[in-house]
């Protein structure tokens, strides 16, 4: 694989590196949208993502990436404990980062019958797919804008229960995807399903910079990372590190950041502010809150926090209004002003 | 588009074409020297022989070891990415996969033909091999990544503004050049030898540049308008692959100067602040350029001399020059200069009138899709049992799927009639699957709305309003819209079709009223638009919203009687072509014209005399029977 960006070496697009820290944390936060421009480093930021995940455990020789000891409603078919359960294999391997590219056939994408088993053995099997891939990891979209529909389809379903059923050529296979979903596009190349739009937890609009100075610093280490990418990657092994480290502490101290009334409060009153439907925004923003305290390292949630994950988490929850264009923000910076201010 | 000499905007046009050619061909040497940093080239060129001059100059520096592909227009996606190779499956009983285009050209290039008309999933896949050097795939028989470094001449054969390549491979492709106006008459034979060019070659990542450099074209590209960051980037490949070319290794303001012409210039979105020979500092409002840089007055050779330093702080590369420019301007003055005398006039007139953003942006949520959809076959959508005779078409791999679990079953069979020695895998008629494909006929609604002063008066901010809320149903049933509006002598597409709402919504609120009402032109126009979309495979009805008092002819004189007349001529032309039509009458008291040209058009007429905008939507819903 060739070598990656650093996450760490990117210039600028905070909010962008922010929301994928925290999905990085809470898998529960719900996936992150990235809409922008072309060339704003969309896919750079979570191409360089991947290389910062730490190691997760799995049974061995499950297929569907099964965590060891879970709950049996998240563990397929194979791992249930059943008569024989003795002590199992545990493997260790990186959080998957899966690309589903463009173009992916459904097949691939929700698996299907193995061909080469099934024409060389005359065997029935299942050949997992991309969605088996990612489960506990992340699943990344590049101009998810532009996937068909049907593979849309395939992926709401799968995204809203959490389990993957394959129905087709004779096979009935039911195994957990647990992913996060991680998309990124272009507005101007076309919108994307409200139901799609739905699915995910934190939305980032990016922009390229229009400052000159930070124009300048993209274009010269993005030079310099052409010219040789393993002294650039070396350059900035400590920095992963750091973050790499961060994100493995903020996963550990997640349960135990507190999270004051008041700040729940807060939260549900901002939500009936902005008028946002069902409890799914309120949920959201306060486990990305939490996911950002972790994070920082911080003891218990504060409002700061809040204010800060707010935007990411209910920009694109507004009843909107699809011709209105920066209102969105606007209207969560209002409200929060007015509720913060008191 | 005219073509415009190179940093001297007054010379012969004679001289001009030369210099045109000139810079083709460095284009193409610098795109051998360093591909992969400078992405490609899209060329737009008609077949023929300039064009095939040009890419005999560029092939002649190519590495005869490198792949070179042609990608044909209508490459199944299977062959391009790679998938399951069917003859041998089916010979060996057992997957076989093939590599695909995409993958045969890792370290090569890439020619895409008729690159105007590429499929958006062909345009994606293009653009991640461009990105990444390589290809994440999900496929029959293939999974994983394969490495597909490449770079990509995009031959663009588009003649009118709205066939172009599209946006998403043009901002990953270092140099857009224009051979439309030249002709075989005025190449030369000037280039680059083989020899000359794998010395650049290799010469290549040792040229260094200076931050002043760098600066100077980050500086210039926001000043020309320029968001996209790969456009520095490229500036910045194309200048080092320049002074590679000229046997140096420090990159030198002439060679901004190229980078600037070849790559920042044709993708200028708006004029520089004031015309650069003119003023010293043209502040952009919102972004100033880096603090002011004195020029020095050492000696120009300096720099050139002491090519081991490239840290060193040269600011008085940008004094250095050969040729007749005054040797006082900061540097970004100075390529700023060469890419604006680079930018073709007549985009640099568009980006005067206000238009080059629309023009220019107008391709990627359209047109992609519709020619998409043209195939007139439609999505595929899964597939079903049949025969593959009665036209349909087989689903090979599904075929074989169905066929698969029963090959121990059949073989076994077959042993049984002692016919051993069959064919590697037993397909029975029953196992057949044809694919299904969704024909999707997607509708897009042409407002064609009279901002003229008569109208604006009265109803131009009730028309707004109402179209505004028929863009919002459009979203909701993801219905594509276009924007036509007319005032003054033309009609003026201001939104070619799309589903960007926030496109449409901005174009519209920037709609000013006021002016003549050219109705003629704008029923032409309109209707032309139904026509090209009909020919897509797409469903266009009209919304007409005009008080119908037309005052221009065609010819953009007024004459208020001749003006109706040809207005009608011009709808009896958009009716022949069955158009489902409506005529919204926005005068304030229904007016005989309007009902006229309404039956003219054997549409609707909706006279809406007190209607706010919400009336007016509700109309046109009933109207057009949703």
């Amino acid at each position: 694989m060739a070598l990656a960006y650093p996450f760490s070496a990117i210039v600028g697009q905070d909010d962008m590196k922010r929301a994928l820290l925290i999905a990085s944390v809470d898998q529960e936060v719900g996936g992150v949208l990235v809409f922008g421009d072309r060339g704003t480093g969309k896919s750079t930021a979570i191409r360089a993502l991947a290389a910062l995940m730490p190691k997760m455990d799995v049974v061995g020789g499950c297929p569907y990436n099964c965590a060891p000891g879970a709950e049996r409603p998240g563990l397929c078919a194979q791992c249930r404990p059943g008569e024989d359960a003795g002590p199992e294999k545990v493997r260790s391997q990186p959080m998957p980062v899966v690309d589903l590219p463009l173009g992916a056939t459904e097949d691939r994408v929700i698996g299907a019958l193995d061909l080469e088993r099934a024409l060389r053995d005359g065997e029935k099997a299942f050949e997992p797919g991309l969605l088996a891939r990612a489960h506990r990891g992340f699943l990344y979209i590049d101009e998810v804008n532009l996937l068909e529909d049907h593979i849309v389809d395939a992926l709401l379903d799968v995204a809203a229960s959490g389990e993957n059923v394959v129905e087709r050529e004779g096979l009935s296979i039911r195994h957990p995807a647990r992913f996060v979903l991680v998309g990124s596009g272009n507005p101007e190349e076309g919108e994307l399903r409200p139901q799609l739009l739905d699915r995910f937890g934190l939305s980032v609009d990016v922009a390229t910079p229009t400052e000159l100075r930070s124009r300048i610093s993209i274009v010269r280490s993005r030079d310099e990372f052409d010219r040789d990418r393993a002294a650039f990657i070396k350059r900035f092994q400590r920095k992963e590190g750091k973050v790499r480290k961060q994100i493995q502490n903020a996963r550990a101290h997640l349960e135990e950041v507190e999270l004051p009334d008041s700040v729940v409060e807060l939260a549900a009153r901002l939500c009936i502010a902005l008028g946002t439907d069902g409890l799914r925004g309120e949920l959201t923003l306060i486990r990305a809150a939490r996911a950002l305290a972790a994070l920082e390292g911080a003891k218990e949630v504060t409002s700061e926090h809040l204010q800060t994950v707010a935007p990411l988490v209910l920009r694109h929850r507004l009843r909107r209004d699809p011709l209105d264009e920066a209102g969105s923000g606007a209207r969560i910076t209002r409200a929060m002003e007015e509720l913060f201010a008191a | 588009m005219t073509a415009v000499a190179p940093s001297q905007p007054d010379m012969t046009p004679a001289a001009g074409m030369a210099a045109l050619w000139e810079d083709a061909v460095l284009a193409a040497a610098a795109t051998a020297v360093a591909p992969n940093a400078l992405g490609g080239v899209a060329l737009r060129a008609c077949p023929g022989p300039v064009r095939d001059t040009w890419l005999e100059a560029w092939r002649d520096g190519l590495q005869p070891e490198r792949p070179v592909r042609r990608i044909p227009l209508h490459i199944a996606e299977s062959r391009l990415l790679g998938g399951l190779d069917l003859a041998a499956t089916l010979r060996a009983g057992l997957p076989v996969s093939e590599r695909g285009l995409l993958a045969e050209c890792d370290g090569g290039f890439a020619l895409l033909a008729m690159a105007e008309r590429a499929t958006r999933s062909t345009v994606a896949h293009l653009a991640t091999a461009l990105d990444r050097g390589e290809l994440t795939l999900a496929r029959e028989g293939v999974n994983g990544d394969v490495a597909a470094r490449l770079a990509l001449i995009a031959l663009d054969e588009g003649q009118a503004d709205d066939e172009a390549l599209s946006p998403v491979l043009r901002d990953r492709l270092a140099f857009h050049l224009d051979l439309t106006p030249l002709s075989i008459r005025d190449l030369d034979a000037s280039g680059f030898s083989a020899d000359a060019i794998a010395e650049a070659r290799a010469r290549f990542p040792r040229v260094m540049v200076n931050d002043d450099a760098l600066e100077a074209i980050c500086a210039t590209a926001a000043m020309l308008g320029i968001d996209s960051l790969r456009a520095c980037q490229f500036a910045l490949a194309c200048a080092r692959a320049v002074a590679a070319l000229s046997d140096r290794e420090l990159v030198e303001a002439g060679d901004l100067d190229a980078a600037a012409r070849l790559v920042l210039a044709p993708r200028a979105t708006r004029a520089p602040a004031a015309p650069p020979e003119e003023n010293e500092e043209q502040e952009q409002p919102d972004e100033p350029p880096p603090e002011p840089e004195p020029p020095e007055d050492n000696p120009a050779d300096d720099t050139s001399d002491d090519p081991e330093n490239p840290d060193d702080d040269d600011r008085d590369s940008g004094a250095e020059n050969d040729d007749d420019q005054p040797g006082q301007q900061p540097l970004e003055d100075r390529i700023l200069e060469a890419a604006t005398a680079a930018i073709p006039a007549a985009l640099l007139a568009s980006i005067e009138s206000g238009l080059a953003q629309r023009s220019r942006g107008n391709s990627p949520a359209g047109r992609s899709g519709i020619q998409q959809r043209s195939k007139a076959r439609g999505r595929p959508m899964g597939t079903m049992p049949g025969d593959p005779r009665s036209g349909a078409r087989l689903s090979l791999i599904d075929t074989l799927r169905t066929a698969a679990p029963w090959q121990r079953l059949r073989r076994a069979e077959q042993d049984a009639e002692a016919n051993a020695g069959g064919p590697g895998i037993i397909v029975r008629r029953s196992d057949f699957r044809v694919t299904r494909f969704r024909e999707r006929t997607e509708s897009t609604i042409i407002f064609a709305v009279d901002a003229s002063g008569s109208a604006a008066l009265h109803r131009l901010a009730e028309a707004k309003g109402a179209v505004e809320l028929l863009l919002n149903d459009c979203y909701v049933r993801r219905d594509q819209v276009a924007l036509i509006a007319f005032r003054g002598e033309v009609a003026e597409m201001l939104l070619p079709p799309t589903r960007s709402l926030v496109r449409a919504k901005r174009n519209l609120s920037a709609l000013p009223g006021g002016g003549g009402t050219p109705l003629a032109s704008a029923i032409d126009a309109a209707g032309e638009l139904a026509v090209q979309i009909q020919r897509r495979g797409g469903t266009p009805s009209i919304v007409l919203l005009t008080d119908a008092r037309a005052n221009i002819t065609r010819a953009g004189k007024p004459g208020r009687q001749q003006a109706f007349e040809e207005a009608l001529a011009a709808a009896a032309i958009v009716r022949s072509c069955r158009v489902p039509t409506m005529v919204i009458d926005t005068s304030p008291r229904p007016h005989p014209n309007a009902a006229a040209l309404a039956s003219a058009l054997d549409g609707r007429y909706l006279p809406l005399p007190h209607a706010d905008a919400a009336m007016l939507r509700d109309s046109v819903q009933l109207a057009s029977g949703r």
